[in-house]
């Protein structure tokens, strides 16, 4: 079974349940969309399905390995399965690192030898339209635009089997959302990857996601049962 | 006539770096109407936010201004006292809320204090917050307990409470929901419908459409095209301006090839042209802005709808 998937996740911060038994499934080549209100959980969900916070109930599977949490440790070849993109850029970057070390990071972190790494840095950065001169320069010296896509190629570097993009282009302009989806889309056509896509634009989710999940509709149909 | 509530003339923004200048914002003349939403629409890095921040006299000490800018016909925002006139008369949404609330005061002493500042009683907090969607019970919250979305409403909040005559909100509904957003957008639009005026930075189309009156299309520090707003989406005289709505999700969703080039390296002709199909070698010079866009090949009603 191809697919990654939360099972009746359950996460809750102090007293606040932010998400009550949520199931979703993203299978291989599939994208699904994931709307839902401001503050309503999708991003604890896009972290817990990127098996970088736990549930306080509940399970993640890959590819039908059952995965029982962050807190406990998760193996390089799974968590190097899911590709991460977020929606600030540069809170997700190290101001201090060029942009090619920023997408050469994950390769490292694994122990990539130096050769290997730049190769597929070179390949990466064509892929996702930064040019030579953008890799040796810092965040500060970059748009957004451009850091987005240096974070999607560094997202990609492991070559991951599903994509979490967590609301990834909202600060984006209309050009560079168009461009990061259509590397996604690329990406997906010959790899068979699975994307996730959270979004609060309707129009984005239409068109790009196969199926569109609402986050607050499934948690309510559990209050029906429940009650 | 009536008198323009700002008008600006050849405003350009130079930023000295290091063996480099920065073009931020160039030869920019915009003239706004009491009640008129103008909306500034571009890529991120075009010089949107420098022109916020030039209109509030907020610019860093390396930034050289020239061109001028007033505001109701009788005040020079780039040259005269900022007292009594930022905040006041020109108010700011400012982007990035995190950053700009004071993390050391709730909700509730910012919101006061600014009132107070201003002369109005503190007990039109409750009010003030209710009004941009911000939950009055949420006021006693320190900046840190606020999510993004709660951030961004108290910034318009505080921004609303002198009820400035000029206000120019930053992009101000990133990170918050589609009905927050139309919500926050709505609420500006009354604002407009009242006699007040608002620019409306954005990168959102969608978000300019719904309310704006006129919209104004920066690239690489100019503007390079301005137009009403329904014709402007209608029929997009720059090819910059078509590439953009043409990346809409509703429409083609395709993006504009290339890349927008360095604010440090401007080349002398139009900026657009090496990613433009219509660049000719008459674009090696810069088009003028004449009629609606400033293009030496502007598209015609026909070839849009083609």
């Amino acid at each position: 079974m191809t697919s990654l998937a939360a099972h009746d996740v359950t996460v809750s911060y102090s007293r606040q349940r932010v998400l009550d038994r949520v199931s979703l499934h993203i299978g291989s080549g599939e994208t699904v969309g994931l709307r839902g209100p401001s503050g309503g959980g999708k991003s604890t969900l896009v972290r817990v399905l990127a098996l970088v916070q736990g549930a306080d109930a509940g399970h993640v599977s890959i590819d039908g390995t059952w995965v029982a949490g962050a807190r406990h440790r998760v193996p390089a070849a799974l968590r190097t399965r899911i590709g991460v993109l977020f929606q600030s850029p540069r809170e997700a970057t190290d101001p201090r690192l060029r942009l090619d070390d920023i997408i050469s990071e994950p390769l490292r972190a694994t122990g990539h030898p130096d050769a290997a790494v730049r190769e597929r840095v070179t390949e990466l950065a064509d892929l996702v339209g930064l040019t030579a001169d953008l890799l040796i320069r810092r965040p500060h010296a970059v748009s957004d635009g451009q850091l987005q896509r240096a974070c999607l190629a560094r997202a990609l570097a492991h070559r991951p089997s599903y994509l979490l993009c967590d609301e990834a282009t909202a600060m984006l302009d209309a050009s560079t959302q168009a461009h990061v989806a259509g590397v996604l889309t690329d990406y997906q056509r010959e790899t068979g990857a699975g994307i996730l896509v959270v979004s609060h634009d309707h129009a984005l989710l239409t068109r790009w996601a196969d199926r569109v999940v609402d986050l607050q509709t499934q948690e309510r149909r559990h209050a029906a049962t429940a009650a | 006539m009536t008198t323009p509530r700002l008008s600006t003339d050849g405003l350009t923004v130079r930023f000295r770096l290091r063996g480099a200048v920065v073009h931020a914002v160039t030869d920019l003349s915009l003239t706004v109407q009491p009640g008129e939403l103008l909306a500034v629409v571009g890529e991120s890095g075009c010089g949107k936010s420098v022109l916020a921040h030039t209109l509030l006299g907020l610019l860093p000490r390396n930034a050289t201004v020239s061109g001028r800018a007033v505001l109701d016909g009788n005040t020079e925002l780039l040259t005269g006292r900022v007292s009594g006139v930022r905040g006041r008369r020109v108010g700011l949404v400012p982007q990035s809320p995190a950053t700009a609330l004071n993390p050391v005061r709730t909700g509730r002493r910012l919101l006061e204090e600014t009132l107070r500042a201003h002369g109005r009683p503190r007990s039109d907090a409750d009010g003030i917050a209710a009004a941009v969607g911000f939950d009055p019970a949420d006021l006693d919250r320190y900046p840190h307990e606020l999510s993004g979305g709660m951030a961004q409403r108290l910034c318009t909040a505080l921004a609303l409470a002198p009820d400035p005559s000029l206000l120019i909100a930053d992009e101000p509904t990133t990170g918050l929901d589609r009905p927050l957003v139309d919500h926050t957008l709505d609420l500006l639009r009354r604002r407009c419908d009242t006699g007040n005026t608002v620019i409306l930075i954005t990168h959102d189309l969608t978000a300019a459409q719904r309310v704006a009156d006129r919209v104004a299309v920066m690239y690489a520090s100019r503007i390079v095209e301005e137009q009403p707003a329904d014709a402007l989406f209608a029929a997009p005289a720059h090819p910059y301006t078509a590439g953009l709505l043409d990346a809409l999700p509703d429409r083609a969703f395709r993006a504009v090839p290339g890349h927008p080039p360095m604010l440090t390296a401007l080349p002398a002709g139009c900026a657009f042209a090496p990613r433009c199909t219509r660049a000719t070698d008459a674009c090696a010079t810069m088009p003028d802005l004449s009629g609606t866009a400033r293009c030496h090949h502007p598209l015609v009603e026909q070839e849009v709808a083609a």
